[in-house]
């Protein structure tokens, strides 16, 4: 970019801050940068603050807001009983991500990156969840959990185990979250395998070899060598794991609606709820405005906690 | 200097889109506005060639012979009048109830759209996104509108003025499995909730599923709240709670149907999972005969076969009877508690979206629906329903002294949507008769 062509003599031009020069390169690199700029801007920052404008509202959704509560909406939130059991909810969902989900991903991961036979073709069937779209998906395992034994494929297994019994997988409240959870772990634990696999890849193998030769085991080798390695993989897939399980919406909403008696809800369902079928939008708004510092926070926080130690940026991109 | 520029050039931009966001609506409303009470008249006559205009309708005939029927409604249309488009978007239930809400928020409402009339179609009159049809109505003597029945057309009228009409309208009552009652040592349908109970048992006893009801959908459990407050409170109790606040939902007469209805839950009458069920779920379990009664509106038989495996539903072996009286009741004993389905007219309708509805609602047009079973016609002259359970439905809705339309599209969204939250916990267990009146209360203190 600084490389201009000689710039002819009666000019005189002065390169540098301020110069006309200067000014029209900046001038060409805004106008490349104007249409994801724009966009940004109308899709991204604007509905944010009239988010926030909106939650200081009583408002419908309908014709412009006037009835102005101030934090009314924030302070009805938090003494509300669903929202705090949605919130319990969104922690669930991640304690059980980051116990389950993630462990079972990189288990994967190790396993058809090594030398298994057939692996090409396991790690494509392993990643092809992960390519359907979650009404799909939801759609898909509706029918699974289906209570009937002589429609769904869980309880047709159930009544064939001797002393088992059909289940309402999703119409019990204590059954629901963990059968939603069976169903998100199934869509992306592909994703974070994927990761894992990318990470894995990163991961000289004359290290694991070097390894070897001192003689640690395999287990060893494992946690010694491979895990440490994959840290910033690691952190990577907790962190898109976490920020998922805060924003699930889709797959829950489909499958339960939050329900059965609020046993499902989640932050995204709540907010709906409120938003589009209560025609509370002002209120919707404020539990928007919840999330997003929610996110935020933990954002900040967790990239601050896990900063790479020096000792691993050499090896890893 | 250039950061100088950077900052101008993004508030001229973040101006300019505030300025677009606002600009567009405002010009729209005030063109057509003027032209509307003129142009009703005479569009009736003379579909002279025109101006090309679109009309868009949206309707939630999912099954195939409504979507049908309704592009044949449109299509008749368009050959008689060729400036007219018109543009149809099909949408299942629930899907519709959000995207149109979306795009009320949007304030872009389509110009003929699905309505069941009541407190959500009187929040967007409120809001000024409707077009009063009044006029229209009331053109030429009132011409079209006395072709309706006052009941049903009423329910898509709001402070006086109409906002759209009816093309369908009924009870809500018990569709029963005949062969399943006759298994179970039933010969007559109950007349009170005691007897309604026993029979409960009795189909259980000789292991039927007594009720099939897909509650995952929350607005089918309503139906039984809701009929049970008609037959205890009565029309008086009910307005004293919900329409002149004189009274309130923790009632005692209220407090007593939510009770009932825990009574009714605690003799586990509904098929496995019910609580996560969908009302498609429930019309299959009732198409194919594995539960022995349902309680759902008009539109039950077609569902029912539509969503059965052999698409014939259980034939004659399906039979209606009404919600039973309730011991000690106030309610009278034609009371009842239903509503239907109608067309509601966006604020930025063309004249023709209304002449179009003028067909559509004609006596000809609601003898069709009435013919392959999709509609209880509203408009006189209109004929079509051979079902003698649908005629009975039919001059049920016609004499009940105090027709209560459903509580989930009378009251505000807001409380309707608690309304049908509270019926599900309440199946569920999860509230007392009393925490669920609370939670009705705190919805009107919001």
């Amino acid at each position: 970019m600084q490389q201009v062509p000689a710039i002819p003599e009666p000019l005189k031009l002065k390169k540098g801050p301020g110069s006309p020069q200067q000014i029209q390169d900046n001038l060409t690199i805004f106008l490349f940068l104007l249409p994801a700029i724009v966009l940004f801007l109308v899709f991204v920052i604007y509905p944010i603050f009239q988010s926030i404008y909106y939650s200081f509202f009583d408002w419908k959704g309908l014709g412009p807001a006037v009835d102005f509560v101030g934090l009314e909406n924030f302070k009805k939130i938090l003494s509300d009983k669903v929202f705090l059991k949605s919130l319990k909810n969104g922690l669930l969902i991640i304690a059980f991500a980051l116990t389950l989900q993630l462990p079972f991903s990189l288990f994967l991961a190790v396993l058809v990156g090594r030398n298994l036979p057939g692996r090409v073709f396991f790690r494509t069937v392993f990643f092809m969840p992960y390519v359907l779209s979650e009404v799909i998906t939801a759609l898909m395992w509706l029918f699974l959990y289906n209570p009937d034994p002589e429609r769904g494929f869980f309880n047709a297994i159930m009544v064939l185990i001797p002393g088992g019994e059909a289940q309402a997988w999703l119409a019990d409240t204590n059954l629901v979250l963990p059968a939603i959870f069976a169903a998100l772990t199934w869509k992306y634990f592909g994703f974070h395998m994927l990761l894992y696999l990318t990470g894995l890849q990163n991961i000289p193998e004359e290290i694991e070899e070097a390894a070897r030769i001192d003689g640690a085991n395999s287990l060893q080798n494992f946690f010694y060598i491979t895990l440490p390695l994959l840290g910033s993989t690691i952190r990577t897939s907790v962190y898109l794991s976490i920020l998922g399980s805060i924003q699930q919406f889709i797959l829950v909403w489909i499958m339960t609606k939050g329900g059965p008696v609020n046993a499902s809800e989640t932050l995204s369902t709540y907010m709906y709820r409120f938003g589009f079928i209560r025609f509370q939008l002002g209120y919707g708004s404020a539990v928007a405005i919840y999330m997003f510092l929610l996110s935020l926070t933990f954002s900040l926080i967790y990239q601050r906690l896990t900063r790479k130690p020096d000792y691993l940026t050499g090896i890893e991109g | 200097m250039s950061r100088k520029i950077y900052a101008i050039l993004s508030i001229l931009l973040i101006a300019a889109f505030v300025l677009a966001a606002c600009g567009t609506p405002a010009t729209e409303a005030a063109t057509d506005a003027p032209v509307a009470t003129e142009a009703g008249v005479d569009a009736t006559e003379a579909p002279e060639s025109a101006e090309p205009v679109t009309v868009t309708w949206w309707h939630i005939g999912t099954a195939e012979k409504d979507t049908a029927l309704y592009q044949a409604f449109a299509d008749e249309y368009m050959a008689a009048n060729p400036n007219v488009t018109i543009e149809i978007t099909v949408l299942e239930n629930e899907a519709f109830k959000t995207k149109l809400a979306t795009v009320m928020q949007s304030g872009e409402p389509p110009d003929l759209f699905h309505s069941w009339g009541g407190g959500v179609m009187n929040e967007y009159a409120d809001a000024g996104l409707l077009r009063d049809i009044t006029p229209e109505l009331d053109a030429d003597g009132g011409a079209w509108r006395s072709t309706f029945s006052p009941g049903p057309l009423g329910v898509y009228s709001y402070l006086g003025k109409n906002y759209g009409v009816a093309t369908d309208m009924g009870m809500v009552g018990f569709w029963y499995n005949k062969a399943l009652f006759a298994e179970a040592g039933i010969d007559s349908p109950p007349e009170t909730w005691t007897e309604l109970l026993e029979d409960v048992k009795a189909l259980k006893a000789a292991g039927i599923t007594p009720i099939a009801i897909g509650e995952g959908d929350k607005w089918p459990g309503h139906f039984w709240w809701g009929y049970l407050i008609t037959r205890i409170c009565g029309q008086a109790g009910f307005e004293a709670a919900a329409i002149t606040r004189t009274g309130s939902f923790t009632d005692p007469c209220i407090i007593e149907a939510s009770t009932k209805l825990q009574e009714l839950a605690a003799l586990e009458p509904f098929q496995e999972g019910f609580l996560a069920a969908t009302y498609g779920d429930e019309a299959t379990a009732m198409g194919n005969g594995k539960a022995a009664m349902e309680l759902m509106g008009q539109w039950a038989p077609s569902v029912q076969k539509d969503n059965s495996e052999t698409k014939e539903g259980i034939g004659d072996d399906l039979a209606w009877f009404g919600f039973p009286m309730v011991e000690g009741g106030a309610g009278d004993a034609s009371d009842g508690y239903g509503g239907g389905n109608g067309y509601a007219v966006g604020k930025n309708a063309p004249d023709a979206a209304i002449d179009f509805l003028k067909y559509l609602s004609a006596a000809e047009q609601a003898t069709r629906m009435a013919e392959i079973g999709i509609a209880l016609p509203v408009v006189k002259g209109a004929s079509g329903v051979t079902d003698p359970y649908l005629l009975t439905i039919q001059a049920k809705t016609g004499e009940a002294k105090y027709f209560q339309l459903y509580y989930d599209q009378a009251l505000p969204p807001a409380l309707g949507s608690i309304v049908n939250d509270n019926v599900q916990a309440l199946l569920a267990g999860q509230l007392t008769p009393e925490e669920a009146a609370q939670a009705v209360e705190d919805g009107f203190a919001q």
